[in-house]
């Protein structure tokens, strides 16, 4: 029985005009254009530089600041006001005075103040804006210190400088930790949306009728609505991560066993879950909707963008509930730190459970009898 | 011997009754003409048979399974047709025909087989690889009665089988349920066509969910003097009006 039903699966699948491209091209797309979109990095600030020394040293200041490849100097003003103007006209995000008199302060008084005000309606533009300026100005004055200290031969004072080694991305590239959540994200929203769309489909066209009186069981009936979608998911994790290998050059320390075994569970967990969304919609709009819905909270609460251990108490509480957390956390482990099931026993027996409870709540949410 | 009993069956929707204490028989090998008006409760009461809906009080045996307790026991045994087409229209002629040939547990060898004889029975060959969503109104309708008794059931349900085609296709389309009937499967079929009415062997009459008249078509002619069947449902019809 069992098998007549999933070779009608696939010819449905192989017939329609939309999913067999979205299987291909949606992967290729998101690998291919979201790691650039997903990037921390803030690059291309644009900064107001108000200079009234205009001496060599605030000179040199400048030079620093722009060669450091973070700032666009977008205007030099005479005024404070000038800047402020071009702040609100969204021509820049960070303003930089240096004031009159810098240069003769700093020699003569062995002190000089600069001040740096940041626009923050973009919080995380503004704050590393200012922060990257603050560094580079800190660099800057221990330059002008050792350069004083020799001319006045003054005993040189001892400096700390921290050398991080950073384990497991040693350059710290974005695309290195975000490639493999992003490959886990389109296996997400193509393995939950189609089954989603599935049975209410055949609602809405009638079908189910012809099969609801017909003797097939529950289990076989939603059996055969989950294995398409398990080779489908498989499709696209091996499309997803050729992409990553050979466009990112980023291939999975750890083995693909371990990644196939895993990307199973979370497939039969995930679209088991879009066929309870299907059971309980009676139109495909509803189940489009209720699905986005869940998309999006699963994938905030994933910690695919920022770490579920920077959220309140009860958000990371209720990001447990999330399956994505737990297949992201196995990608990002494997691809990075190589690491092997034997590490990843919590993340198994999550997904595993996840499996169970959705296929069950499959079965039991369709009703052959209304 | 009864292939179908109801008693006092009832279907509530909130405060509306669409089916209000209906009680019949079918026997084997009959064809049980079920007639009402559209609303009268037709569909409601077949689906129940089917096991597609639970009653809300009454007793209701379709090849003596109980339709509350073994609504799958019964679906082994029965074929279906919908009022709304029903079948795959992006699967091919013989794809449907073996879907259900298979979920029925027709064997995998005979399946072939049978998609042939059939085919060729209704003359319609040529069309077996066609994809149904290009088939005419009609040609869906022979089709879906042909899914419905592939695996042989013992009693067959069709719901307004012959809706919206033209006279010429709906009487092909009886001829069929004679070939059904003769080999011994019962049918049981709801219509609002009276000339249709009269080419069954019993025939009840439901108004506002209930059953006001059961009995051959030639007795109830005779019963309410009238020349056809047209005219019994229509002092039947007119009954319900009144009482509005």
């Amino acid at each position: 029985m069992l098998r007549y039903l999933i070779e009608k699966e696939f010819k449905q699948i192989k017939r329609n005009v939309f999913i067999p491209r979205l299987i291909f091209i949606m992967p290729l797309f998101a690998m291919i254009i979201f790691p650039y979109a997903a990037n921390f990095d803030v690059k291309n600030i644009d900064l107001s530089i108000i200079d009234h020394d205009k001496s060599s040293y605030s000179q040199a200041l400048i030079q620093k600041v722009q060669s450091s490849g973070y700032f666009r100097i977008s205007n030099v003003s005479g005024t404070y006001d000038e800047a402020m103007k071009s702040i609100e006209a969204d021509e820049s995000d960070v303003i930089l005075e240096i004031p009159l008199h810098f240069e003769r302060d700093l020699i003569k008084k062995q002190k000089a103040d600069l001040m740096v005000s940041a626009n923050a309606v973009n919080g995380n533009k503004g704050g590393l804006g200012s922060a990257y300026l603050a560094n580079i100005i800190a660099d800057y004055n221990n330059e002008v210190r050792v350069k004083l200290m020799h001319n006045v031969n003054m005993v040189s004072i001892p400096a700390m400088e921290l050398v991080p080694l950073y384990r497991y991305n040693p350059t710290l590239k974005y695309e290195v930790f975000m490639v493999p959540a992003l490959l886990v994200m389109i296996l997400a929203m193509i393995t939950g949306f189609l089954p989603a769309l599935n049975i209410v489909g055949e609602k809405q066209s009638g079908t189910i009728e012809q099969m609801n009186v017909t003797p097939v069981k529950k289990w076989t009936f939603i059996l055969s609505k989950l294995i398409p979608y398990w080779v489908i998911g498989y499709v696209v994790v091996s499309i997803a991560m050729g992409i990553a290998l050979f466009y990112w050059n980023l291939k999975p320390s750890g083995s693909l066993l371990t990644i196939y075994l895993f990307a199973s569970l979370f497939i039969v967990a995930f679209s088991g879950f879009g066929l309870v969304i299907s059971n309980y919609a009676t139109t495909v709009q509803q189940a489009i909707l209720m699905m986005f819905f869940f998309m999006l909270t699963f994938i905030f609460l994933s910690g695919l963008y920022t770490p579920v251990e920077n959220m309140p108490g009860w958000a990371q509480l209720i990001s447990n509930i999330s399956p994505l957390k737990y297949i992201m956390q196995v990608f990002r482990l494997v691809y990075l730190k190589g690491s092997s099931f034997n590490e990843l026993h919590k993340q198994f027996f999550a997904l595993i459970s996840f499996a169970i409870v959705f296929y069950t709540w499959a079965i039991l949410s369709y009703r052959k009898t209304g | 011997m009864k292939v179908i009993e109801a008693h006092d069956l009832t279907k509530r929707f909130g405060n509306f009754t669409a089916v209000d204490a209906i009680t019949f028989e079918v026997v084997k090998g009959e064809i049980f003409g079920f007639l009402g008006a559209n609303g009268a409760g037709k569909t409601t009461a077949m689906r129940m048979l089917c096991g597609l809906s639970k009653p809300t009080s009454g007793i209701g045996k379709v090849a003596g399974f109980d339709i509350q307790k073994d609504p799958e026991k019964i679906k082994k045994n029965i074929g279906y047709m919908s009022q709304k087409f029903a079948l795959y229209e992006d699967l091919k002629v013989w794809e449907n025909l073996r879907l259900f040939g298979g979920i029925y547990g027709v064997p995998a060898k005979e399946i072939n087989q049978r998609i042939d004889s059939l085919l060729q029975t209704l003359g319609f060959t040529t069309e077996k690889n066609t994809m149904v969503k290009s088939l005419p109104l009609g040609w869906k309708q022979k089709l879906a009665f042909s899914a419905a008794i592939f695996h042989e059931p013992k009693i067959v349900f069709l719901d307004e089988p012959t809706g919206g085609v033209d006279p010429a296709a709906r009487r092909q389309f009886w001829e069929l349920i004679y070939d059904a009937a003769d080999r011994g499967i019962t049918v049981f079929v709801t219509t609002h066509y009276m000339d249709e009415a009269e080419y069954c062997d019993r025939v009840s009459i439901m108004v506002d969910g209930r059953i006001d008249a059961l009995d051959s078509p030639t007795n109830l002619k005779e019963k309410y003097k009238v020349q056809s069947m047209d005219e019994v449902f229509f002092q039947l019809a007119r009954g319900a009006k009144a009482k509005e």
